[in-house]
């Protein structure tokens, strides 16, 4: 049987083109966090939520072994939900510093929050505008970003921290 | 002098809004080009969630901070990787793609050409 040159080629064409949809169709690009593992996170400044005065930086956070950045709000169910895993880090690590970022919250609402579930938090920072979030590659709240003393990113978590999450954090920060 | 001073007036009034609007041009061509995380199918130019109202505060302060387009892309780039921008750079990652549809071009060119070639020489003979 004589099979054309032609033919051979749409054949091969047709395969190349179905493999890359097919690589593109199985790619998730949803809340891709893997161009911020390994990276070094920027420089940054930060005001506590309740005294304008009071700063926290990355030269502030190179003191600690681990630190991780919490981004959270009060109207923010999965917020809550995540709150007793911080709180059992709190207690449990101390190698873990816990940074709070309120995002995009009023104030008073914040302290509520934190009155109510527990503080967590070895620092509140304020974010009123979702601006710093920006500089750590946030999509939304929750989110939690674990550097280490190298101000490395190690692991970073888009939404809430579930029991697998606070197991491996526990790992990683060891 | 009441004449001059008018003329003065129009032409900062002119001069500034133009000013403006091509500074506005520009950021919502970043805008237009930078893909919204949390949206489907939207640009951050098109949306108003949370994500795409912050990147533009970004962007905007970027811009007056007088960083490049170039710049701004590779800071949102370095935060969200590359999917964040619809129009990618060229790197040996997706070379094939910029490269593949002109190589199509040239080749189905080429397959037009024998059969045409093909054709004619079949009629002559």
């Amino acid at each position: 049987m004589k099979i054309s040159i032609s033919k051979i080629i749409i054949f091969s064409f047709t395969i190349f083109f179905l493999s890359v949809f097919w690589q593109g169709l199985k790619k998730n690009n949803n809340y891709d966090t893997k161009s911020l593992i390994g990276s070094r996170i920027t420089s940054f400044q930060i005001k506590e939520i309740n005294n304008n005065d009071q700063y926290i930086s990355e030269v502030d956070l190179k003191k600690n072994k681990f630190t991780l950045i919490n981004f959270f709000a009060s109207w923010c169910a999965p917020c809550r939900a995540e709150h007793k895993y911080l709180l059992n880090l709190s207690n449990k690590n101390k190698e873990i510093e816990i940074i709070g970022i309120n995002f995009k919250d009023k104030k008073s609402n914040a302290n509520n929050f934190l009155s109510e579930l527990g503080n967590p938090y070895n620092f509140v920072g304020k974010d009123m505008n979702g601006k710093i979030s920006i500089l750590f590659g946030v999509y939304g709240i929750p989110e939690s970003i674990l550097v280490n003393s190298d101000l490395i990113v190690i692991k970073k978590i888009v939404g809430p921290i579930d029991k697998d999450q606070y197991n491996e954090i526990l790992q990683l920060a060891q | 002098m009441k004449i001059k001073i008018s003329f003065l007036i129009i032409y900062v009034l002119i001069t500034t809004t133009a000013y403006s609007s091509e500074g506005q041009n520009r950021l919502l061509e970043v805008y237009k080009n930078l893909r919204c995380l949390v949206c489907q199918g939207q640009s951050i130019a098109d949306s108003n969630s949370d994500f795409a109202v912050t990147i533009k505060l970004v962007v905007e302060d970027q811009f007056k901070e007088g960083k490049t387009e170039d710049e701004i892309y590779k800071f949102l780039m370095s935060k969200y990787g590359e999917w964040i921008i619809y129009q990618p750079a060229f790197n040996k990652n997706n070379f094939l793609l910029w490269i593949l549809p002109y190589a199509v071009l040239i080749f189905g060119g080429f397959i037009i050409f024998l059969v045409v070639r093909k054709t004619k020489h079949n009629k002559v003979n």
